[in-house]
């Protein structure tokens, strides 16, 4: 009786299981490949210096063919991201066209990871077309067009699934509310195609529409997605959350991460049931592997996002303002973002603003 | 037709056989109505015989719901001052009945006329069983392939300038299949059909559109890294035509790197292909960019009809009879009718006015920066086609 009555005052972490007495938390890192694993070195040098405390547990999760035969992620990679419940990813690569499926969508199938959140906010210094951007884009992450569900029927005709379940949209709208609510932002928009697509995105928008009642703080409205599209590139600040299912979300993240200046400086977080994976979104940039190039900025951003989800608010705060205030000044940035920095100085920069 | 006169010209003759191009694609000094009717090419329907009288052509009308009757107003009225040879048929598709016989009749009247203008159709049953109307035109006719000519407009305030982008989108098939079924309870699938044929329809319609119209690029939008099979195709039977027309370069890009670059650098793109969902997302993308869903028009074509609408088909109820719509949207695809009609003289009068006063006096409705309304905006138009029929006014590019 003691303990549910303590259970009712002190709330359960949301931080997962995987924490020393000390209070240092163990996080998954997948460095992935390319300029992967330039810039998680870059973050681990950050986090040291600002003496975070987190334990890296560094997996590959490059696939591997099982005894069945198939191509599947090793099971060292598996049984460490269970452990620690949270994790961070640098880029990985996908063959186009034929090949084994996407390891990212693995990924997240095997961690049942139901809602990707990419927050895009315009950063200070660098300069796009977009001023004040602050758009939250929430993406369904299992189902959808992405199920890959697809065959050919017959000579020539080609057949490709879009599954859509009434318990996925229900879990993700329920996330982007809670999320809307946790993060003190007013409004959540649900993207959908229902005049054409009008049974799947029929459910997705009955889901949405059911859990607004439930949250009656913040305002729910629905648009088409090609209104929303019309409207982002004209004027972003009309759009605070975006909830979709998975390739709208695809599109309209990336095409929201464009107005602030890029893949390489937009974090995303992937948030399932039992833990959560974040990661870098851009691409593994093979010609500048290697060459201390890299613009480690998502990751960090990531990182960042990572800590807030662990509640170490006052580190993510710290690392937060080093690193707005080097992209401000300007002065070590590196070559994507038009300086000539290295990727070690833009480190040291940071370092030297904790 | 563009391939067999190009097969009679012993230019390319070993498509004397294939004829999937559209007139629009026909290099030819005949129009593209007469290129269309008098030598058709692909029975897949059967054929009504046209309506001409006296040179004059017959158009069917469908104002749609929203903005649409009051723009087609407004058109009616600018042709019967320039007094363009169209006569319009009008039919009204009333939103609310379940049942498809305005559209059966519509349709009717567009294999008659061969030539449709239209504003967005409105279907307010949200019954799963139910097709889009809009889908049901376009399927019915057959009409493959949609082309949205994205030029920028020197009087609007944009962000990014001096765009010119053609989108060409298959406009039949891919995800507006409208195939959907409810499997278990809660579950639900929806099917995304490509077909071979469709996509070789649509990248040769491509490739000649580029090569009639003088463009050096064409870019093909996919998603086959995670939709293997079904844009796989898309991309493989772009890549393969690609090889017909070395003139032409082509390159392919995924679609949300291609949002990406389209907000950031869009001066990188020329003439784009797409499958149906993508081309929607890409056009309202290149819309938004350009000023608004109000001033570019699309162009539906097939092998035998063509219907014309206002580019990013939006009813714009909310701003329905309060006359601040902007009329430049419809007036823009009644031009490019004019154009495939054959009437040059009355197109070309019609463009350097429209062009005058968006460009030069920049009489603007509220969504693009102005502060006029409809109204004004149209006898703006109508005053500058008296000036630009006396004075021979070149039109303003810059």
């Amino acid at each position: 009786m003691a303990a549910r009555f303590i259970k009712k005052i002190v709330p359960t972490s949301r931080a997962g299981v995987a924490k020393y007495s000390t209070g240092v938390r163990k996080v998954t890192l997948i460095p992935g490949h390319g300029i992967g694993p330039e810039i998680t070195v870059a973050v681990q040098k950050i986090f040291e210096a600002a003496k975070v405390p987190i334990e890296w547990d560094e997996v590959d999760v490059t696939a591997v063919r099982g005894p069945d035969g198939k191509f599947g992620i090793p099971q060292r990679a598996i049984d460490s991201v269970n452990e620690n419940k949270i994790g961070l990813k640098g880029p990985l690569m996908t063959p186009v066209g034929k090949g084994y499926r996407s390891l990212n969508l693995a990924l997240r199938k095997e961690f049942d990871l139901y809602a990707n959140v990419r927050p895009c906010k315009s950063l200070d210094g660098i300069k796009t077309l977009y001023d004040n951007v602050d758009v939250v884009t929430i993406r369904e992450n299992t189902e959808g067009e992405y199920s890959g569900i697809e065959h050919e029927i017959v000579d020539g005709v080609v057949q490709s699934i879009k599954l859509i379940t009434e318990e996925a949209s229900k879990r993700v709208a329920e996330f982007a509310f809670q999320f809307a609510r946790d993060n003190k932002r007013k409004k959540v928009t649900a993207v959908h195609k229902a005049n054409i697509m009008r049974m799947s995105d029929g459910l997705f928008l009955r889901c949405c529409r059911d859990l607004a009642t439930k949250y009656p703080d913040i305002k729910f409205e629905e648009r088409y997605l090609d209104t929303v599209c019309l409207n982002m590139v004209q004027d972003p600040s009309k759009f605070d959350v975006l909830v979709m299912p998975n390739l709208y979300g695809d599109i309209m993240s990336d095409m929201c991460s464009g107005l602030v200046g890029g893949l390489g400086l937009t974090p995303s977080g992937n948030i399932g049931k039992n833990g959560a994976l974040f990661e870098s979104v851009h691409g593994t940039a093979p010609d500048i592997a290697g060459k201390d190039m890299a613009n480690p900025t998502a990751l960090l951003l990531s990182a960042i996002m990572m800590l807030r989800h662990l509640q170490l608010n006052e580190h993510a705060d710290r690392v937060q303002n080093a690193c707005y205030t080097v992209l401000a000044e300007g002065k070590s940035l590196t070559g994507d973002l038009g300086g000539t920095g290295k990727c070690s100085e833009y480190t040291h920069a940071i370092i030297s603003k904790l | 037709m563009a391939l067999r006169l190009l097969s009679k010209a012993r230019v390319v003759p070993e498509l004397r056989n294939v004829a999937f191009a559209s007139s629009a694609a026909a290099p030819a000094e005949l129009s593209d109505f007469d290129m269309q009717h008098k030598t058709p090419v692909i029975r897949k329907q059967q054929l009504i015989p046209k309506a001409q009288y006296g040179g004059r052509h017959a158009v069917t009308m469908l104002p749609g719901g929203g903005i649409g009757p009051e723009c087609m107003g407004y058109v009616r009225e600018i042709f019967k001052y320039i007094g363009a040879p169209v006569d319009f048929e009008v039919v009204d598709i009333d939103p609310t009945v379940d049942n498809d016989d305005d559209v059966q009749y519509a349709i009717t009247t567009i294999k008659r006329n061969g030539v449709g203008l239209k504003g967005n159709i409105e279907t307010k049953s949200e019954a799963a069983y139910v097709t889009s109307r809009n889908v049901a035109l376009r399927n019915e006719l057959d009409m493959y392939a949609y082309v949205l000519n994205c030029k920028s407009f020197a009087g609007v305030p944009t962000r990014h300038k001096d765009i010119d982008i053609q989108i060409i989108r298959q406009n039949t098939e891919g995800e507006y299949a409208m195939l959907e079924h409810e499997s278990v309870r809660g579950v639900i699938e929806s099917m995304k059909v490509v077909t071979a044929s469709n996509s070789e329809r649509v990248a040769r319609f491509a490739f000649e559109f580029a090569k009639k119209n003088g463009r050096k690029k064409v870019t093909t939008v996919h998603k086959a890294n995670i939709m293997k099979l079904s844009d796989g195709l898309f991309l493989e039977t772009s890549r393969r035509l690609a090889k017909e027309y070395p003139d032409i370069e082509h390159n392919d890009m995924i679609i949300d790197n291609c949002c990406m670059q389209l907000v950031a650098k869009p001066h990188q793109f020329d003439v784009m292909l797409m499958t149906n969902l993508y081309g929607s997302i890409v056009s309202n993308v290149v819309c938004g960019i350009l000023g608004g869903a109000g001033l570019l028009s699309g162009r539906n074509y097939g092998d035998h009809y063509a219907v014309f609408e206002p580019g990013t088909r939006n009813t714009g109820t909310a701003i329905a009879g309060k006359n601040i719509a902007n009329p430049i949207a419809m007036i823009n695809a009644s031009i490019d009718m004019l154009e495939h009609l054959g009437h040059h003289f009355h197109a070309d009068l019609l463009r350097r006015a429209v062009n005058k006063t968006v460009n030069v006096d920049r009489i603007l409705t509220p969504d693009v920066g102005g502060s006029s309304s409809s109204s004004e905006v149209v006898d703006s138009i109508i005053d500058n086609i008296e000036t630009v029929a006396k004075n021979e006014i070149p039109i303003v590019l810059a």
